[in-house]
């Protein structure tokens, strides 16, 4: 952590990012921290309602009323963001990050052509005349995969399948070259044959541009196949993270493990899913100690009283819990 | 689309049909009009020899028969009261009407959606809680009350505006309408500005609904994503969705306004066909009442087809079928 | 009780002027409707009590004004507060009733739409239709040119364009829950339709239904007013808060205002808190409702 801190793009630093509702205060994110490098991949991976999708918004500042960011740091090239201002975000959105939302068929304005809503990017961010926004537009839609591309700009979204949509969505989120794009459930609302085709196109644009991604989604599979790097988050606090391939391998958080074990394996012959037991809890009171105790099949009495903290387990891995699981060790 | 314009065809002719069954038939069972047009004195020769002119000594589906064989050919009959033919009795007025109402229309419109934009657009602001309370008051409010007060006040009080009847007209294109002397306009106002609150309360309200339920879009958050003002967003990407429900409700609207002109001349002395409905209501005016009725369901089914249309103007996703 | 008290819906409640408004207006409105006519010294109606002497007294803190009639007298010497708390019964009355009856006539026609559908399902939906393609006050006017004034008939004018909502809301939750496996399974198993209607359909539907028939009380009494102020509503025995608006607008332009701006304003209190408290439920039981 200490070592990445210089030439990381950027650092998340103890973000909180509360909810304050009539029900009580949900604090969705509370006390994140992480790192990209460029040209990094992270996944940022959890069960739904654990506070990923808060995290891709804080980092744009686009947390609405009644949420808030009460305090951490984003740091996007060592400038921090959350103090940065409204006027700066602008400038920072969608030309340094960028973001591609989960359902392609409500993150596209139903009224306005494609090439509208690609256009728009490149009319804030740069200073292309007319002629040449659409030049770039088309380039853009071919590379991402959209054949006879001239002709699509003037479709409107309905024109389109989901899978097509989305990679509209990427080709918009792509346009102004950004540094960073926050890929919130990319293909979780597509079919599975498409699911592939658009991380596949996701990787390869990525790796040509050499910009990091953060790919947010609740299915490990996805990340294991993407990432370099794995962030765990429960209850909007991280519990485990560390390289993909050690941390599947052997991951050291029972809650982990258990996200693990809930992938369907093609080899197993009776592809019963595990599933972790229990469900998220009330994430308005959580109880004391560790949050994930309830579901937890190694929780033990010191749990229940004390939160566990993020602790290095070697130079490249930590874990949040009192009692991790060896290398090799059954759950 | 020329098989929708057809299946439209057929389904407006339907609802006219079903309208001229429903109208024949209360006016049917309610009523004796041979009273209205035989001297008091009559004797029962007389009255007898009225029906027969009437038509009225036939079955009912006979006498339906007549009826709508008649409408068809443009003959309505002759109004009781007035001795001329019904059609051109409503006719004349129209244009009285039509220019009130879409004066009403212009004005509601013009009022409506920028506030609700805004007030949508602000949903806590003061200021939009102020227009969304003024908004509920104006569809609380008796229309032919608001009327009265802004002729007790405006005309008989402050002496600004004339207290009843449409001024001097001008002639375009054949039509006689008061849109063209300054006049006219004098006289036009207050009623226009009554008959047009209930209208501009609901397409305000419709508006800001609009606003709010569109903020809620991943449209809006993913064009703020892209680096876009609250602003741009809101108003070039909001405004037209937000706007497509308003335009569903606009030809109701009109249709309100229509309905509600009946009472809005009634209390200016507007000389519109609503005031001639509603004379002839007291009159028992048969023929006058029915080709108002079925004028007014021809010019409603026509307004629908034509808002029909402009939706698909606004919303690609929508296809005539 | 308690649970009601600690509930979201009584905590927003608490919170929000415009619903304990809304609540306040119409709570009033009922108590000076029920009571009022035992506070006030004259019945309106009988002649025996007016004097013509007191005929056209202005409000009382005008000059000329009189303190036994504090928002001033019509024509006939009638005390326009005393005349007002008996219309608003006629109005309050009228707009209740008109609207229980809309409402069981719409729901039933509604299940029955759903239940059976086919044609009967096709022929009510099409009245329902073009019905609603035509402004209520428009049909009201129609049916009580032809059936003459009385508060009978401006009840059942209400009602004639008042079902087509409920009808329309019922239908289609009833299509959408017996499209519902767990019903299919239980109409097989032989469960009665009445009790899929009781245990499946009705708790569905309250909700909206509650909204509608809040809101379309306060749309009743506007339209009743309508009919009553051109003439065609009630008759002149049993004058509502429009008739008496009416007969004021006749002397409005003598400069006696207040015989007719009083019980306009009686009418924009109670509707106004009725659609206060509507939306507030709207808003809270249903959002997606518009």
């Amino acid at each position: 952590m200490t070592a990445q801190t210089q030439n990381a793009l950027l650092a998340v630093r103890d973000l909180r990012t509360h909810f304050h509702t009539f029900a009580g205060t949900v604090k969705a994110v509370n006390g994140v921290s992480f790192e990209i490098g460029t040209g990094e991949i992270m996944g940022l991976v959890g069960e739904s309602g654990g506070g990923k999708s808060v995290v891709g918004f804080s980092i744009l500042g686009l947390i609405d009323s009644p949420g808030k960011i009460e305090g951490g740091q984003i740091l996007l090239d060592g400038e921090d963001l959350v103090t940065a201002g409204e006027p700066r975000l602008r400038q920072i959105r969608g030309r340094d990050i960028s973001m591609v939302f989960q359902d392609p068929m409500t993150s596209l304005n139903p009224l306005h052509t494609v090439g509208q809503q690609m256009d728009e990017v490149l009319r804030l961010h740069t200073d292309l005349d007319a002629a040449a926004r659409r030049e770039a537009c088309v380039a853009m839609l071919e590379s991402v995969g959209i054949s006879r591309a001239a002709d699509r700009l003037g479709a409107y979204p309905h024109q389109f399948s989901g899978g097509m949509r989305q990679r509209v969505v990427i080709a918009i989120a792509l346009l102004a070259q950004p540094r960073l794009i926050i890929a919130d459930e990319p293909t979780t609302a597509l079919d599975v044959t498409i699911q592939s085709q658009i991380l596949k196109l996701m990787r390869q644009q990525i790796a040509a541009r050499g910009a990091s991604m953060i790919l947010i989604t609740h299915d490990l599979a996805v990340v294991s196949e993407m990432a370099d790097h794995i962030t765990v988050l429960y209850c909007g606090k991280v519990v485990e993270r560390g390289p993909t391939r050690a941390l599947i391998a052997a991951p050291a958080h029972p809650y982990t493990r258990g996200l693990i074990d809930s992938i369907p394996d093609p080899s197993n012959r009776h592809p019963r899913l595990r599933q972790i037991p229990g469900m998220v809890p009330d994430i308005r009171n959580l109880p004391p100690g560790c949050a994930f105790r309830a579901r937890c099949p190694r929780a033990q009495a010191l749990c229940a009283v004390e939160e566990p903290p993020l602790r290095a387990l070697n130079a490249a891995r930590s874990a949040a819990c009192h009692y991790p699981l060896q290398p090799g060790e059954p759950a | 689309m020329f098989g929708y314009l057809i299946k439209r065809l057929i389904q407006m002719l339907l609802v006219l049909w079903v309208v001229s069954l429903v109208v024949f038939l209360m006016m049917s069972f309610t009523g004796d009009p041979v009273f209205m047009i035989v001297p008091i004195d009559a004797t029962e020769d007389q009255i007898a020899q009225a029906r027969r002119i009437l038509g009225l000594d036939q079955s009912l589906p006979v006498q339906y028969w007549i009826f709508i064989t008649s409408l068809l050919q443009g003959d309505f009959g002759q109004s009781y009261v007035f001795r001329q033919p019904a059609l051109s009795l409503i006719v004349e007025r129209m244009p009285a009407t039509v220019e009130m109402v879409l004066v009403a229309m212009l004005i509601a419109v013009v009022v409506a959606i920028p506030l609700g934009v805004y007030a949508g657009a602000n949903p806590k602001g003061r200021l939009s809680r102020i227009i969304m309370a003024g908004s509920l008051m104006g569809v609380s409010l008796p229309g032919f009350w608001v009327g009265m007060v802004l002729i007790y006040f405006f005309a008989v009080y402050l002496g600004w505006f004339p207290s009843s009847g449409r001024g001097e007209t001008g002639e375009v294109l054949g039509v006689r309408t008061s849109l063209v002397t300054a006049n006219g306009w004098h006289h036009i106002i207050l009623p226009a500005v009554t008959l047009s609150l209930a209208t501009m309360a609901i397409l305000l309200r419709m508006t800001r609904a609009g606003m709010m339920e569109v903020a809620r879009q991943d449209y809006m958050k993913f064009a703020r994503a892209k680096g876009a003002t609250r602003q741009d967003v809101l108003y070039k990407h909001g405004l037209k969705n937000a706007l497509i429900p308003v335009v569903t409700i606009f030809g109701l609207q009109l249709g309100d306004l229509i309905a509600f002109a009946t009472i809005t001349e009634t209390i200016f002395s507007w000389p519109g066909m609503g005031k001639l409905l509603i004379d002839s209501i007291y009159r028992a005016d048969r023929p006058v009442i029915v080709v108002y009725l079925m004028l007014v369901a021809l010019i409603f089914v026509v307004i629908n087809f034509l808002v029909d249309l402009v939706y698909t103007l606004i919303d690609p996703r929508i296809t005539l079928k | 009780m308690s649970s009601f008290v600690q509930s979201e819906f009584f905590h927003n409640y608490t919170r929000s002027t415009s619903a304990i408004l809304g609540s306040a207006l119409m709570v009033g409105f009922v108590l000076a409707v029920t009571a009022g006519p035992f506070l006030v010294s004259q019945n309106p109606y009988d002649i025996a009590g007016l004097n013509l002497m007191d005929s056209y007294k202005p409000p009382f803190w005008m000059d000329g004004g009189d303190a036994r009639f504090l928002l001033g007298t019509d024509g006939q010497g009638r005390d326009v507060w005393a005349s007002i708390l008996y219309g608003a019964r006629i109005s309050l009355f009228i707009g209740l009733v008109a609207m229980v009856a809309s409402c069981v006539i719409g729901t039933f026609l509604g299940l029955v739409a759903g239940f059976y559908g086919g044609i009967i399902d096709s022929v009510i939906m099409r009245i329902a239709d073009i019905q609603l393609s035509f402004p209520s006050i428009l049909i009201a006017l129609f049916l009580m040119s032809a059936v003459g004034t009385g508060v009978d008939k401006v009840l059942i004018a209400l009602t004639a364009v008042g079902w087509v909502v409920y009808a329309r809301t019922v239908r289609g939750t009833t299509l959408s829950e017996i499209k519902k496996e767990y019903v299919q399974a239980a109409k097989v198993a032989g469960l009665p339709n009445a009790k899929i209607i009781r245990k499946h359909v009705l708790p569905n539907v309250m909700t909206p239904l509650i909204v509608i028939a809040t809101i379309q009380v306060g749309t009743f009494v506007l339209i009743e007013a309508s009919l009553s102020f051109l003439g065609v509503g009630v008759p002149i025995t049993q004058p509502s808060l429009g008739l008496l608006i009416k007969n004021g607008f006749d002397v409005l332009f003598s400069g006696l205002w207040w015989t007719s701006v009083f019980p306009g304003l009686a009418i924009m209190a109670l509707v106004f808190g009725i659609n206060l408290f509507g939306d507030f439920l709207r808003d809270e039981l249903n959002p997606r409702l518009k």
